[in-house]
């Protein structure tokens, strides 16, 4: 069996801003636009690349999702850079009514989302955003797991004709996916193969859960560790097949417990096949100032917590 | 200077607006829904510009050289129905279908479903950035033609409008001209008692916007100042003074009539006053 390791971290922002680079040579249709955050979206690089196809709105963020919708009309692929607080609930009306509901080929794109923004606490803190896009019809909704997961889908989603949310994060976590890697919209990945339980994780989550996987295995439990990376379209089959085998299930992510991959995963599984499940991530509570790591042990995100979890999942078996 | 417009083509204008003001009636009652006072007040500024400003191609909606007209006011659909139908970017009797199940003719305009609407609205505020975004497009690429939106007065309390102003300025969009339907008139009362927006010309000149002030009901005045504005530097902004309710005695300057819904009684007065009036 595959046993993942690491040897570099990066955050997840530089992920994007590298797939950003990349598209700027190769796709003349994307442009970029940003609200006073370049830096924090590592979208320089582009910018300085490509002065006329980035756009600085300004702490503005509704004018810029209303900018990006007529962008789109007109043929372009625009994608916004803020963090991911202001990229949703502060312009949720803006992204509901011009680019979902009317349609618009605008990618979202949304850093130091959750606790792991860290010190500026919960005023920035977001863990509410992937409910509130994966709500609205028309979006898809993409939370990848480290830097080159997250380069390749800033590459993948401008061929995807759509809105798009992608959300990325601000610490510097492990690196343990492919670098040439294609990704694919809507296609899980199985980074274990296990028969006691499914561990279903997406973002930071993930790496979490594969270290906690490697724990399992030392107690003689065999868990299988799929990365749900597009939380909507969820890959259903991808889910009920691996269901079908272990019979019960954990999901991990930074996020509300409420809205969130879990409660994707939960809706899928009382309507197919209910299972006892699981869920590790924020129980209804706002984040604090602290280290990412501080955080994630504090609201319960940590490797330790997924263990436990799953400890608690297989009792109900 | 000369603006283009003769006597007669100002009475056929005069007549296209009568016209369409009674299709709004029609429409409204037929819907038993709708937002009637809006769409009257700011029926000479969107008949000028469709019957005489712009270059556009109904049978071709899509051409890529046309002017574009964001109705930023999106609730004022009637009056972009009406007039849309009538220049035969879809058929006619469609307008009997506005605001029903399975209709292209949505309450607030829907961009990718109705030929001729050029940007999602009614959310207030948001059409303004769309538009601007379309015309940054279209300014770096050179193109020629011309961006037209028009806000209402109440509309430009949202903080967005102030947003996109201040970008309209910083990439010097030269190619919007928009427009202030000002009938001080909103949901809930007077614009002055609600939110205050005097000096409003001031406001726009600080943001760096060129202003005009006319008479929103003027048809002369729309076109000579629509082509005045063609040749200023930057972005535009005409304050159209404006009566809610336009046309009809009973609907002018009455803030029930924003959203108000017209009996029979109510319709037949309304159509026999523009009928006598045309």
């Amino acid at each position: 069996m595959t046993k993942y390791t690491f040897t570099e971290k990066q955050d997840t922002r530089s992920g994007f801003g590298a797939g950003l680079l990349e598209l700027g040579r190769t796709n003349p249709k994307v442009v970029a636009l940003c609200a006073d955050l370049t830096g924090s979206l590592k979208m320089g690089d582009f910018k300085k690349e490509f002065p006329e196809r980035f756009f600085q709105v300004g702490i503005a963020e509704a004018n810029m999702m209303g900018l990006a919708a007529g962008m789109s009309i007109n043929g372009l692929i625009p994608f916004t850079g803020t963090f991911a607080n202001f990229s949703t609930g502060r312009v949720y009306d803006q992204i509901r009514q011009s680019i979902a509901y009317s349609e618009k080929n605008v990618k979202i794109c949304a850093s130091h989302a959750g606790v792991t923004l860290g010190e500026d606490g919960a005023t920035h803190q977001i863990l509410e955003d992937l409910g509130m896009m994966k709500m609205l019809p028309n979006m898809t909704v993409i939370n990848p797991c480290d830097f080159n997961q997250t380069k390749a889908a800033t590459i993948a989603i401008a061929d995807h004709e759509g809105p798009v949310y992608l959300r990325f994060g601000r610490p510097k976590v492990p690196i343990f996916t492919p670098e040439d890697q294609k990704f694919e919209i809507g296609r899980a990945i199985r980074f274990t193969e296990g028969r006691d339980v499914s561990i279903f994780a997406t973002g930071h989550l993930l790496w979490h859960a594969i270290e906690a996987e490697a724990k399992l295995a030392d107690r003689g439990i065999s868990a299988e560790v799929i990365n749900i990376h597009t939380i909507k379209p969820l890959d259903r089959q991808a889910v009920l097949q691996s269901i079908a085998k272990t019979k019960c299930a954990v999901t991990a992510e930074e996020h509300q417990l409420n809205g969130g991959l879990g409660d994707s995963i939960a809706q899928l599984l009382a309507q197919n096949t209910p299972a006892p499940m699981e869920m590790v991530a924020v129980n209804d509570q706002f984040g604090e100032s602290g280290k990412p790591a501080e955080l994630m042990e504090k609201y319960g995100l940590s490797t330790n917590d997924i263990f436990e979890a799953v400890l608690k999942v297989l009792e109900r078996k | 200077m000369d603006i283009g417009v003769q006597e007669n083509q100002l009475s056929e204008l005069k007549l296209k607006c009568n016209h369409i003001r009674q299709q709004i009636i029609k429409m409204v009652h037929h819907a038993q829904s709708g937002h009637i006072g809006g769409s009257l007040g700011a029926t000479e500024l969107v008949v000028s510009l469709y019957y005489h400003l712009m270059k556009h191609r109904p049978d071709d909606p899509l051409w890529p050289q046309r002017d574009r007209f964001v109705l930023s006011k999106g609730h004022c659909t009637p009056v972009l129905y009406a007039v849309l139908a009538d220049l035969g970017y879809f058929p006619q009797e469609d307008l009997w279908t506005f605001r029903r199940p399975g209709s292209h003719l949505q309450g607030h305009p829907y961009q990718p479903k109705t030929p001729g609407v050029e940007a999602t609205t009614g959310a207030l505020g948001i059409g303004f950035s769309t538009a601007l975004g379309m015309a940054l497009v279209a300014k770096q690429r050179k193109e020629d033609h011309y961006y037209y939106v028009v806000c209402g007065d109440g509309e430009i309390q949202e903080g967005e409008i102030w947003e996109a102003a201040m970008f309209a300025n910083k990439y010097k969009l030269d190619n919007v001209i928009a427009f202030v339907d000002r009938n001080y008139l909103q949901t809930d009362g007077n614009s002055e008692d609600i939110m205050p927006l005097d000096p409003l010309a001031p406001k726009w000149e600080a943001f760096g916007w060129s202003t005009f002030e006319i008479d929103g009901h003027d048809i002369g005045q729309i076109i000579e100042t629509v082509t005045r504005a063609r040749d200023c530097q930057g972005p535009v902004m005409i304050i159209a003074n404006t009566v809610k309710g336009k046309g009809v005695s009973f609907m002018e300057n009455a803030v029930g009539w924003h959203g108000g819904v017209p009996s029979q009684e109510d319709t037949d007065k309304a159509l026999t006053e523009l009928t006598n009036g045309a």
